[in-house]
């Protein structure tokens, strides 16, 4: 029998059950039987590179995957739902970081035995490596940044954008000496060259990584945890290439093709270009011309906020990463039902970017058992946003910002917000009228429909909550 | 086992139907189902751990590529394993108005 091809008709069956649990994904009803269907699939190619192994090394195995395993099993079961962001980001990091390594061992395997090797091969294990390595340390920063271990504050110099260029610039360099020799046509005293080019590309591509995400600022934290995903992926398909596999190359450019949407998606709910993104530093630049709006806030006491509350026959939350923050989730969830209970239609409009990850406010509301069917978006809820009787802003802020709307020197001009300004009575909890992360004021607080309830958000819906249980 | 150069337009004829695929099918996934979807994806970019097996069974090559093929297999595994639990846990919560116990 021949197998090789069995084993190529078993990485063909995993990768259709990644691509029919990908498929699953894409609704609620399915998702969860889908996630397992691709889990099915990865054990089909783990077996099935087990039975290729040229001999078995149980030993080293059982210690790498064990510890690995125990590793993420610990991570996946302890991690609270408002730290996913991060936790996603540093697995990613791990994805890129083992896929430099296979690179490496494959180049160290051939490097040794000084194998003839094709141009192709030293191309793909130059960019496995490469990718690779921005990918985990760039995770790394990213990790940093959403855990808060260092400043979210997007971190600028002079000549930032310049020294990256020379780095890539000189990565192309060595990259260019790396691939032309190959290894098989180099005289024994020319190895050693290579090596050292592998890991000063290596060593460069971690410092690119590293500059190339701490210049941007927390909240633009969706879009880069969105494009690591994608290198992470597109990492694991030069892996691919590399050992000419085709179930890597499939996987990882499904996983590279998702995040490349996500990234997207994020970029047009903010409406900025990716570039705009990754080379601006947004916020830093733009909270100096704060025109700061004129106007007075009408504070509101929880009593009141009731009364309002209480009459309302329809609702509409929008929460945002202060949610989040204040572990507020569940005690809004109490507050929904209440208000579902007392009559009114209930229903929670989650912005695209609210919260440090893509759906992120939807999981910690799944979390506090909030149906999904009650989670909308903002193209469902806007255009009758003028029927809504009373809309709650909880820890949201540029993304109900009207300025995105009405004033066009606003740096959030043009993005898609939710229009909860033109609900009939706007309800706005925080805890001061400090502007958003983008440093923008926001007119919202100084309309005559809107009124502040100031204070920590969970503190003030569970003073909401008690309100209704009287 | 080097690469035969006809293969290499196979290979990118697979890379870029995938990508293609990648795209269509993400495309249909709810903006609800993102966080999920990333953290499903991402184990899936664990499958490099195939590439990692591979290495630390490699014969030819020496001490050095059995370590760093150990080292993929275990970051590879954390991406794996992690990811397709933590999605699991997720999903878990996301339920509809039948499913859910009480009122509301």
């Amino acid at each position: 029998m021949n197998f090789e091809l069995v084993r190529g008709i078993c990485y063909i069956a995993a990768s259709i059950f990644f691509v029919f649990g990908l498929k699953m994904l894409s609704s609620p009803a399915t998702a969860r039987k889908g996630n397992l269907v691709s889990a099915i699939g990865m054990l089909i190619a783990v077996v099935t590179a087990l039975s290729a192994m040229a001999e078995i090394r149980w030993a080293w195995i059982i210690a790498g995957a064990g510890i690995g395993s125990t590793v993420g099993a610990l991570a996946a079961r302890l991690v609270k739902m408002t730290s996913m962001p991060q936790m996603v980001g540093l697995f990613n990091g791990f994805g890129g970081l083992a896929s430099l390594l296979v690179g490496w061992s494959e180049f160290h395997g051939r490097w040794a035995g000084a194998d003839a090797t094709e141009l192709f091969t030293m191309v793909t294990i130059l960019l496995t490596v490469l990718i690779g390595g921005v990918t985990f340390s760039g995770s790394l920063v990213a990790y940093g940044k959403l855990a808060g271990v260092i400043a979210g504050k997007p971190i600028l110099y002079k000549g930032q954008n310049a020294l990256n260029s020379i780095i890539l610039i000189a990565i192309v360099a060595v990259g260019v000496f790396f691939c032309t020799r190959r290894l098989g046509g180099v005289e024994a005293s020319g190895l050693a060259g290579v090596y050292v080019a592998l890991v000063v590309i290596a060593a460069m591509a971690l410092v690119l990584g590293v500059l190339s995400t701490i210049g941007i600022g927390g909240a633009d934290m969706p879009v880069v945890i969105c494009l690591l995903n994608s290198y992470s992926g597109l990492a694991a398909c030069a892996a691919g290439f590399v050992i000419n596999n085709n179930v890597l190359i499939v996987s990882g450019s499904l996983v590279g093709a998702s995040g490349i949407i996500l990234t997207n998606i994020m970029c047009k709910a903010m409406n900025r270009s990716l570039a705009n993104v990754l080379f601006s530093g947004f916020g830093s630049v733009t909270s100096a011309e704060g025109t700061g709006y004129q106007g007075e806030a009408k504070p509101v006491s929880p009593e009141d906020a009731y009364l309002i509350l209480e009459a309302a026959r329809s609702v509409v939350f929008v929460p945002g990463y202060g949610m989040a923050v204040a572990q507020a989730q569940h005690v809004v969830r109490e507050l929904g039902e209440m208000l579902s209970e007392n009559g009114a239609e209930v229903k929670y409009c989650i912005h695209p970017v609210a919260g440090r990850m893509p759906g992120h406010m939807n999981v910690l509301l799944a979390e506090a058992n909030v149906g999904y069917e009650l989670l909308v978006e903002p193209q469902d809820v806007n255009p009758t946003m003028k029927a809504v009787d009373v809309a709650i802003v909880i820890g949201a802020n540029d993304v109900v910002n009207p300025a995105a709307r009405e004033d066009r020197s606003s740096p959030l001009w043009g993005m898609p917000i939710v229009d909860v300004d033109l609900s009939r009575t706007c309800i706005v909890l925080k805890r001061s009228l400090r502007p958003g992360f983008a440093g923008v004021d926001n007119p919202l607080f100084f309309k005559d429909n809107t009124r502040m309830l100031f204070g920590d958000a969970k503190a003030s819906v569970t003073q909401l909550v008690s309100e209704f249980k009287r | 086992m080097d690469l035969d150069p006809a293969m290499m337009p196979l290979l990118f004829f697979i890379f870029v139907l995938a990508m293609l695929l990648g795209v269509e099918l993400i495309r249909k996934v709810p903006s609800q189902l993102h966080t999920p979807l990333m953290s499903g994806s991402n184990a899936i970019s664990g499958i490099t751990i195939v590439g990692a097996l591979i290495a630390t069974g490699r014969t030819d090559g020496e001490m050095a590529v059995t370590v760093l093929g150990t080292l993929a297999v275990m970051f590879a595994m954390i991406n794996v394993v992690g990811g397709y639990l933590v999605t699991d846990r997720m999903l878990k919560m996301f339920k509809g108005k039948d499913k859910r116990g009480g009122k509301s």
